[in-house]
C-alpha cells in the first residue's frame, strides 16, 4: 500500500480515444466559459450572494468525472463544475442556478455550485468540508453490502484534510475496504491559508496509514487525472479498496468574487499560469490536428444561448419558500448519470 | 398480544424490519457481536450477520454521514448512537447534510437515528442528556419520543418507513422498567399525540419518561380530573391535540426532562400562548430540568430532574389559581 506517484501522462492517453480527448477539452472550456460568464453576471448584480469558481482547476473535475460509469455516484465540490457537465447537467440550468432562478438545479434553495442533480447520480456539497467524504463512503458501503460493481467518488480541498471527517472517512473506508475514490484537490490555499499552516506532512502520505492507496497526480492534466481515476476505480471494483488521489493544482482566482488574493505571491500565480490545464489540452489536440477553434466557437455559442434563456427564466415564487422541507411518499434514490467515455460504450442505455 | 418491555419492543421492531426489508440495516458502536451497550440489538448479529448488523468504528460523524450516503443509493439505515449525548459528534452530518438535503436538492434521506437518552441513574453529564430540542430547531429532521412499549415499536416502524431523517428518542430509564402489550408484526404508530389519561380540570403535557412521572404525580391530586397528554412526536408537533386538551382543561403544566431553555416544552408553551390564550384559566406552568449539566451524584441528579413531587405541587398550585 505504498504511496506512489502516477507517471506523468503528458501526451500519453492510454485509454482515451481522440473523441474522448476532445470531450475533455470541451468540458473544461465549457466550465471556464460558464464561470467567466457567471462572474460577469455577478458583476452586473444578476448573481446574488457571492460567486466561487474553479479557474485553473478544470482538469481536477473533468478527468475523474470522465472515468465514472453511469451507475457510479459522485459528491461534487464547488470548484468542480466540469463534473456536473460531464454527468449531463445543462449549461442553462447551471446559469439559472447561479442566478437563483426557479429553473436552476436547486430551484433557488441554494446558490453557486452547491448543487447536485439527483437524477444524474450526483449529490451537492454542503459548506462544511469535507462532509461529503462520509456520504461518498456510505454510498460505497451500500454498493459493497449489495455486492454491486459500482464506485463512489468525491472531491475535497487541502483545508479539508485538517478536519475530523477526513480522518473518519479515510479510516472507515480503509477498515471496510470500500469502493470509493477520494480526490484531494490541493490548490495551495484554503481561502487565505497556505499549505504550511494546514499540515506538517503532505496528506497523500496519510493514505498508507489508513490502508489506502495514495497517488499524487498533476492536477492540471485532465488526461493524467482521468488515468489515475480510471485505475483507482478499477482497484475499487476489484475489491482492492479505496484510493486517495492528490491532484496538485493551483486556485488561480480568489476564494470567491470578493477576494483579491493579495496573500498569494505574484510569481506563484505566473508559474501556474504557464501550466494552465485548458491550454495544455488545447495544445495537445492542436498538435493532433483537431480544429480546436471550432470546439471553442461551439462552446461559446452554447453559453450565449444559455445565458439568454437563463436570464429569461422566472425567479422562484415566494410562496414556495417553506415547501419541501420534508420528503413525502417513497424516497427516490439517485439515478444514473451520463458517462461519455468511449470505454463505457456498448454498456446499454443510460437510464437518466 | 405479547407483553414486552420498552427495550424488547424496540428490538422487536428492528428484527421485524430486518426480516421484512432487505434495504434495512443497523449500524453503530458495539451493536453487533456484543449486542449493544444496552443489548437492544442482542441476537440480531446472529440472525442477520455482520453486513446488516454492523459494528462500526468509534466515529459518530461517520455513522450519520455514511448512513446518508447509503440512504441516497437506496438503503434504509438505522443508526444507533450508543448514548444520545454522542450525537453532538454527529451533529453536523445530521443537521447540515441530512436535514437540508430534500429542501436543497429534492433528494430524500430515509435514515433513522436511535438516540438512547435521558437520566435518572447516575449517568452523569455525558450519559444523561435529552438533546431532542437541538433537532427540533433544525429544519428537515423529524423527532419522535415514545413512552410506552407499544409506541416504541410502532414509532420505530414509522420512523424507518419515513422518507426523512428521524431522530428516535428512546429513554434509557424506560428500557426495562416499562412493559406493555405490543401487537405482533409490523404496524405504524402515527406521529401524533396520545391522551394517556383523559381529564377536564388540568392537562399535563409530557413525552418520553416524563409521561410516567406525570401519570404517577396526577393519579390523585385532591380528587381533580387531570389529563395527561403524551406528545409522542415533537416534529411534527401535534398542535391540534395540544390545543384541544387546553380548550377542554384550561390549565396546563408542561414537562421536560431536558434543560428548560428552548426545550420542547418551551415550544409547546409558545404554541399555547399564540393559539390557546383565550382558553386558559391560569398561567402556563413549566416543570423542567434547570439549565445545568446533569450531575452524577444521586442527590444532585434527583434535585434537578423533574420529580413526581414537583409535578404534583405544580398541579396543586395551578388548580388553586
Amino acid at each position: 500500500m505504498a504511496t506512489e506517484t502516477a507517471e506523468p501522462a503528458v501526451g500519453a492517453a492510454q485509454h482515451l480515444e481522440l473523441e474522448d480527448r476532445i470531450r475533455l477539452l470541451r468540458a473544461m472550456l465549457l466550465m471556464r466559459g460558464i464561470e467567466e460568464r457567471a462572474m460577469s453576471l455577478y458583476r452586473q448584480g444578476k448573481v446574488p450572494g457571492s460567486f466561487y469558481d474553479g479557474y485553473g482547476q478544470e482538469a481536477v473535475s473533468a478527468g475523474p468525472a470522465f472515468a465514472m460509469a453511469p451507475e457510479d455516484r459522485l459528491c461534487i465540490l464547488h470548484r468542480d463544475l466540469a463534473a456536473h457537465l460531464i454527468r449531463g447537467v445543462s449549461t442553462v440550468r447551471i446559469l439559472a442556478q447561479y442566478m437563483g432562478r426557479e429553473t436552476g438545479i436547486t430551484r433557488g434553495r441554494d446558490g453557486n455550485v452547491h448543487f447536485g442533480d439527483p437524477r444524474l447520480g450526483c449529490v451537492g456539497m454542503v459548506s462544511m468540508l469535507p462532509d461529503m467524504m462520509l456520504v461518498a463512503t456510505g454510498m460505497a458501503m451500500a454498493f459493497k453490502l449489495r455486492g454491486e460493481q459500482r464506485c463512489a467518488l468525491t472531491w475535497f480541498g487541502d483545508g479539508s484534510t485538517s478536519r475530523g471527517d477526513f480522518h473518519e472517512a479515510m479510516n472507515w473506508a480503509g477498515v471496510q475496504r470500500l469502493p470509493v475514490v477520494f480526490v484531494l484537490e490541493n490548490n495551495q490555499y484554503a481561502y487565505s491559508t497556505p499549505l504550511d499552516k494546514q499540515f506538517a506532512v503532505d496528506p497523500v502520505q496519510r493514505a498508507a496509514a489508513y490502508g489506502l492507496t495514495g497517488v499524487t497526480v498533476d492536477g492540471n492534466d485532465a488526461e493524467a487525472m482521468f488515468e489515475a481515476t480510471r485505475a483507482a476505480r478499477a482497484r475499487a471494483l476489484a475489491g482492492d479498496g479505496p484510493t486517495l488521489i492528490e491532484a496538485v493544482t493551483m486556485r488561480m482566482h480568489g476564494h470567491a468574487a470578493h477576494d483579491d488574493m493579495k496573500y498569494v505571491p505574484k510569481e506563484q500565480v505566473e508559474l501556474w499560469r504557464k501550466r494552465d490545464p485548458v491550454d495544455r489540452q488545447d495544445s495537445r489536440l492542436r498538435e493532433l490536428g483537431v480544429d480546436v477553434a471550432a470546439v471553442r466557437a461551439a462552446v461559446l455559442a452554447e453559453i450565449d444561448a444559455a445565458t439568454e434563456e437563463a436570464l429569461a427564466a422566472p425567479m422562484p415564487s415566494a410562496g414556495d419558500a417553506t415547501a419541501d422541507v420534508f420528503a413525502t411518499g417513497e424516497a427516490v434514490p439517485l439515478g444514473d448519470g451520463q458517462a461519455p467515455w468511449s470505454g463505457f460504450a456498448g454498456r446499454g442505455e443510460v437510464s437518466s | 398480544m405479547p407483553t414486552m418491555t420498552y427495550l424488547q419492543a424496540i428490538s422487536s421492531a428492528l428484527r421485524d424490519e430486518l426480516r421484512a426489508d432487505e434495504r434495512v440495516f443497523v449500524m453503530g458502536e458495539d451493536i453487533g457481536v456484543f449486542g449493544g451497550a444496552f443489548k437492544v440489538t442482542d441476537g440480531l448479529f446472529e440472525e442477520f450477520g455482520p453486513g446488516r448488523v454492523m459494528d462500526t468504528p468509534l466515529a459518530e460523524s461517520a455513522i450519520i454521514g455514511t448512513a446518508v450516503g447509503a440512504a441516497v443509493v437506496g438503503m434504509r439505515p438505522v443508526c444507533e448512537m450508543q448514548f444520545s449525548d454522542f450525537i453532538s459528534c454527529g451533529f453536523d452530518q445530521l443537521v447540515n447534510v441530512a436535514g437540508k438535503m430534500n429542501y436543497r436538492q429534492g433528494l430524500a434521506v430515509p435514515i433513522t437515528v436511535r438516540l438512547p437518552s435521558g437520566g435518572g441513574f447516575s449517568g452523569g453529564p455525558f450519559h444523561s442528556q435529552n438533546p431532542e430540542a437541538w433537532f427540533m430547531h433544525s429544519p428537515g429532521i423529524k423527532v419522535v419520543a415514545p413512552s410506552t412499549a407499544e409506541d416504541a415499536k410502532g414509532l420505530l416502524h414509522t420512523a424507518i418507513h419515513d422518507p426523512n431523517p428521524v431522530c428516535f428518542m428512546e429513554h434509557k430509564h424506560l428500557y426495562r422498567r416499562i412493559k406493555g402489550d405490543v401487537p405482533s408484526g409490523i404496524y405504524e404508530t402515527p406521529m401524533t399525540a396520545r391522551v394517556a389519561r383523559a381529564g377536564s380540570d388540568l392537562v399535563v403535557i409530557a413525552y418520553g419518561a416524563m409521561v410516567h412521572v406525570a401519570l404517577e404525580a396526577t393519579e390523585d391530586v385532591d380528587g381533580a380530573s387531570i389529563e395527561v397528554l403524551d406528545l409522542r412526536s415533537l416534529v411534527p408537533l401535534d398542535s391540534d391535540a395540544i390545543l384541544d386538551s387546553v380548550a377542554r382543561c384550561s390549565k396546563v403544566v408542561i414537562m421536560d426532562e431536558a434543560n428548560a431553555t428552548c426545550a420542547a416544552g418551551a415550544q409547546v408553551a409558545a404554541l399555547i400562548a399564540e393559539h390557546g390564550f383565550e382558553d386558559l384559566d391560569g398561567p402556563v406552568v413549566r416543570v423542567a430540568t434547570p439549565d445545568v449539566p446533569i450531575p452524577f451524584s444521586p442527590p444532585l441528579e434527583q434535585a434537578v430532574l423533574p420529580s413526581v413531587e414537583r409535578v404534583r405541587e405544580a398541579c396543586r398550585e395551578l388548580l388553586a389559581y
